[in-house]
């Protein structure tokens, strides 16, 4: 009896086999291995960011430098350059002088002008005062940048100045709140995202306020008001063609529409949300459909039989029975809307504003935007705060499927 | 009695003032969409149209220059086109092979257990916001491929076509191994099984029986591919940069129609410049082609469906 199992041929075929599984398995480690080097990345270059060395000057608030009935008008950064140059008595040339206040984040002087507006009794006092140090000196302090100057120049003096404090132990390490809790800044130990969180969150209200009711509206109509017509198939197939249209191409649409038609303001959340919410429209109509397909045909005859209407039926059972399913595809639409970016550029979300906004017509960024402005600045600073940004990002992205997975495991029926 | 009658006659008389209400309502909601396709076609083309009032039809469309910013401008579209095509053929180089074969192995090899971690990990990378891919692909991916080149002698541009185009092709492979898995889940069993019957082994099955019957539904999804590649924008702006070059090397720095869209409207604008309306005009180009791409794909996917239905 021969022996097929050994033979050449078969073993060849067999060898083939293995090999073309292989490949197919490495294609996805390779899928996988891109994820992972692509997340250690970010969280690599995100570090850095995350501390930052705060430093403690007790100062005397000169009553000559602020007058307790003006107190905006005060000359506060005075105040902090004498403070600095007291922590350094044996330094006295004007240029060097000049190299220390450098060292200092401008911020210290915001954060003394804001105590002394809370307290005027401090002026004359001798206080403590908390700021950042400048991005360059805090890089060079955590090994990031091999000279305190960004540029390279020698730097061997502000070195030795940055050691003494540090000796001195008036330095600190500490988590960057500021990272949070500030608005943008062209300083980057000053920059934070609150701006970015504040315009993504109008934005994706608007967006939620807009895309939900009209995206829901439209899939009840489609699913079980529409009889089958010409009216229906041109609508069906605008939507599956709008799901697959550019996203810039929106961008251009709310530009041309919203901006230059009806004259909303440039910039805003408002124009952003809209704009959004036409791009996720075709999302949330289709994942609501889905919804309200799997709902069983006995609960709308249940209902008919008893003598309810036809829209009775729907909205009285139908549609509640639809809710974790058309929830769960709006948040995931809503995700999605949240990571984009290009239709937010056409509109112009992407001018650089420092003051948070409070209000939707208020000019603003938002989350994804502040990410590619922040990577286009020289400083490697910013980069490692871009980073930070994108980690945040993330995290938001995260929570939302999280909770859209939830709420398809917890809520969803089968029937 | 008579009360509760009269309650009821006056609900059902409500009920019929109320129901064509909500009925229309819901009809204009579904409206939007053609309303939103309506409003891109024509605020787009109208812009487009003051564009090539200014600026005759064949030198955009068959100009070899692309220079707006010039005291001479010139608007010719065909360096973008190419560099955007370059860009999309590099990252269906990555994403084609990648994408089938991990489509393949969810399908026909991997065990339930495996299936659990490979699609989350699919619909993760498909979940990445493209800013963060085009920030990854500027700041990591070029940077390491020009020191790569460097090692051999070859000088690459910090800004190559190369780096946007791996990065991209990461981002469009989760669309096409989905497209794909569902594809080969709808090769009817009965032609693996008679596959097997005839002695051949799991992978001789699927390169010569099921990959070959799947083949229209993957062709389609490499087409919405090339679809989203060409429509992507971030990725490119960030890692592909602004210059025109009429150009087929992958080393190079290209620019593409998006970029261009970006550019001509970030900044001051002043809104009646053929610049600024250049956007538009590509904007509807770029509108055009992608809608022709994907009416093609979905007619080749309902036919599929339809074979094997």
């Amino acid at each position: 009896m021969p022996n097929f199992t050994s033979s050449p041929r078969t073993l060849k075929r067999n060898r083939s086999e293995r090999i073309f599984r292989a490949i197919c398995q490495s294609a996805i480690a390779l899928t996988a291995l891109f994820l992972v080097f692509l997340i250690s990345n970010l969280a690599i270059n995100a570090i850095p960011s995350l501390t930052q060395y705060v430093v403690r000057l007790s100062l005397v608030v000169d009553p000559a430098k602020v007058d307790a009935t003006q107190i905006a008008a005060g000359d506060f950064q005075a105040i902090v350059r004498t403070a600095i140059a007291a922590e350094f008595p044996d330094v006295t040339a004007k240029p060097e002088k000049k190299k220390l206040v450098k060292l200092f984040s401008t911020s210290i002087a915001e954060n003394l002008q804001r105590q002394v507006t809370a307290d005027p009794s401090l002026i004359g006092k001798t206080i403590t005062v908390e700021g950042p140090l400048a991005a360059d000196a805090d890089s060079f302090l955590k090994g990031q940048q091999m000279s305190v100057s960004a540029l390279g120049e020698n730097s061997d003096f502000e070195a030795r100045a940055l050691a003494k404090l540090k000796e001195a132990g008036k330095l600190t390490r500490e988590f960057s709140w500021s990272l949070l809790t500030n608005g943008d800044s062209r300083s980057p130990e000053k920059a934070g995202l609150r701006g970015a969180f504040m315009g993504s969150l109008f934005t994706i209200a608007i967006t939620l306020l807009v895309a939900l009711p009209l995206g829901v509206a439209a899939a009840l109509y489609l699913e079980e008001f529409a009889r089958q017509s010409r009216l229906r198939d041109l609508i069906e197939v605008n939507i599956n063609n709008l799901a697959a249209v550019p996203s810039i191409i929106f961008g251009l649409l709310g530009l041309a529409v919203f901006v230059n038609k009806f004259g909303l303001p440039r910039s805003s959340p408002l124009v952003g949300g809209l704009v959004l919410a036409l791009l996720v429209l075709p999302t949330i109509i289709i994942a609501s459909r889905a919804a309200l397909r799997s709902v069983p045909p006995s609960i709308r005859e249940a209902a008919l039989g008893v003598g309810a209407s036809h829209q009775q039926s729907v909205f009285h059972h139908v549609l509640p029975l639809a809710v974790p399913g058309i929830l769960t595809g709006t948040i995931l639409g809503v995700a999605r809307a949240l990571g984009e970016t290009a239709p937010l550029l056409m509109i112009g979300m992407v001018a650089f504003i420092a003051d948070v906004p409070t209000r939707i017509t208020d000019a603003a960024t938002a989350l994804p935007v502040q990410v590619y402005l922040w990577s286009a600045l020289p400083e490697a600073a910013f980069r490692s705060r871009t980073s930070v940004a994108i980690l945040a990002l993330l995290i938001v992205l995260f929570v939302f499927n999280a909770l859209a997975i939830w709420l398809r495991n917890r809520f969803e029926r089968r029937w | 009695m008579t009360t509760t009658s009269l309650n009821l006659t006056k609900k059902y008389r409500l009920r019929h003032y109320t129901e064509p209400v909500v009925f229309s309502l819901m009809l204009g909601a579904s409206f939007f969409a053609v309303l939103t396709t309506l409003g891109i076609v024509l605020s787009v083309a109208s812009e487009s149209y003051r564009f090539f009032s200014a600026v005759p039809l064949q030198s955009f469309l068959f100009g070899t220059e692309w220079a707006p910013s010039s005291p001479i401008p010139s608007f010719g579209f065909v360096p973008l086109i190419v560099g955007t095509l370059l860009i999309t053929i590099i990252a269906l180089a990555v994403a084609a092979p990648i994408g089938i074969l991990s489509a393949v192995y969810m399908a026909e090899y991997a065990t339930p257990r495996a299936r659990a971690f490979a699609k989350p990990l699919l619909e993760l990378l498909a979940g990445i916001p493209t800013v963060v891919l085009g920030f990854f692909a500027a700041l990591t991916v070029a940077p390491f491929i020009r020191a790569m080149g460097a090692q051999v002698g070859l000088t690459i541009a910090s800004e190559s076509a190369l780096a946007a185009g791996l990065v991209m092709g990461m981002m469009i492979v989760p669309l096409i191994s989905s497209l794909s898995d569902d594809v080969i889940n709808a090769v009817p069993q009965a032609m693996r099984d008679g596959s097997y019957a005839m002695g051949a082994t799991q992978s001789e099955t699927i390169r010569k029986v099921v990959l070959p019957a799947a083949f229209p539904g993957i062709v389609s999804a490499f087409i919405l591919a090339i679809s989203r590649a060409i429509g992507e924008t971030m990725i490119v702006v960030m890692a592909a940069g602004l210059a025109p070059n009429l150009s087929i090397n992958p080393l190079a720095a290209v620019t593409t129609v998006t970029v261009q869209i970006n550019a001509m409207l970030v900044g001051d604008q002043e809104f009646d410049s053929a610049k600024t309306l250049s956007a538009f005009a590509l904007g509807l180009t770029l509108f055009v082609l992608t809608l022709i791409l994907n009416v093609i794909a979905l007619r080749v996917v309902r036919q599929y469906k339809e074979h094997y239905a």
